[in-house]
């Protein structure tokens, strides 16, 4: 269970993962020697699972993003697993969730420009098995990305 | 910004973890800890890494429930799409907010406690909004990060 002080250090680390420990310990009143007893139990316990650096496609060149919702033939019994296996082989496909409801999976597709949303959208993703239907939403812009709990 | 196949490594590296030191990355790559830090840092200063996100289990924390939610808005021309954003983006469960085309205006992305604590929030903050219609929800059971084409 997390106590109020595990709260406190988890809001600051997920609003600068990049704070260090001596400038944390300070933040929350303690000491150095006791947050770092803390990041180790959040860490074994697998709250704190660690960090990753957030890239920003569109300046790679990456200009077009799309949510591709699909709906799968689920009288085929390894449906899930056969799409999800080979959406993992497609390079553009930064993000793949599965849902409880209308939509079966989700894939998140970046392409350089139209054009090339287009052929990947035709030689890639059409060709995914047992798609029973797709819906396609383009990104207009992204007004919220931080992903943070409100903890 | 163009990659070489270092640049790529680091991103991919730094992509399934960034607590690990300039000096072990380096290592891994056969880099001296100055170059590597170089190179992080021109990916930094060309706006490649947009910045670093803490991996935190949603559960573990008291986040059993995570929606994403399609919101098609009722009266188009008549809500400002600014104010529209700016409200639902305040709302601290909203973790992420996308302007879309095509079926859906907005997709948006909520966590929750449990299910009683997601529909609290849809009734009372989300359904509430001016201008909001129709709206698909859709509960999250898995999800995987990919490292995309590098």
């Amino acid at each position: 269970m997390l106590d109020d002080i595990d709260r406190r250090i988890l809001r600051l680390l997920q609003a600068d993962p990049t704070r260090g420990v001596p400038e944390l310990a300070e933040a929350v009143d303690t000491t150095p020697a006791r947050l770092t007893r803390r990041l180790e139990r959040l860490r074994s316990d697998g709250v704190l699972r660690g960090s990753h650096i957030v890239i920003d496609w569109k300046a790679l060149g990456y200009t077009v993003s799309v949510s591709l919702r699909i709906t799968l033939d689920k009288t085929v019994s390894r449906a899930f697993d056969d799409f999800i296996a080979a959406a993992r082989a497609v390079p553009e496909v930064i993000e793949i969730q599965t849902f409880l409801g209308r939509v079966d999976v989700r894939l998140s597709l970046i392409a350089r420009d139209l054009p090339d949303y287009q052929r990947i959208y035709r030689e890639q993703v059409l060709t995914l098995p047992h798609i029973a239907d797709i819906e396609a939403l383009m990104t207009v812009a992204t007004v919220k990305s931080d992903e943070s709990l409100p903890l | 910004m163009t990659l070489d196949d270092l640049d790529c490594a680091i991103l991919r590296a730094l992509s399934a973890n960034a607590d690990q030191s300039t000096t072990r990355l380096g290592q891994k790559l056969g880099l001296s800890q100055p170059a590597t830090w170089r190179r992080i840092k021109r990916l930094q200063d060309a706006g490649v890494i947009a910045g670093r996100r803490l991996e935190l289990d949603a559960e573990k924390v008291g986040f059993g429930v995570t929606v994403f939610l399609g919101v098609k808005l009722a009266t188009k021309g008549r809500v400002s799409l600014e104010d529209f954003e700016r409200a639902i983006g305040a709302i601290p469960e909203v973790q992420t907010v996308d302007h879309v085309l095509g079926l859906y205006d907005y997709r948006l992305r909520v966590v929750a406690r449990d299910l009683a604590d997601f529909e609290r929030v849809l009734r009372r903050r989300i359904m509430t909004m001016p201008g909001v219609g129709n709206v698909e929800a859709n509960v999250l059971l898995s999800e995987e990060r990919r490292p995309g084409p590098i």
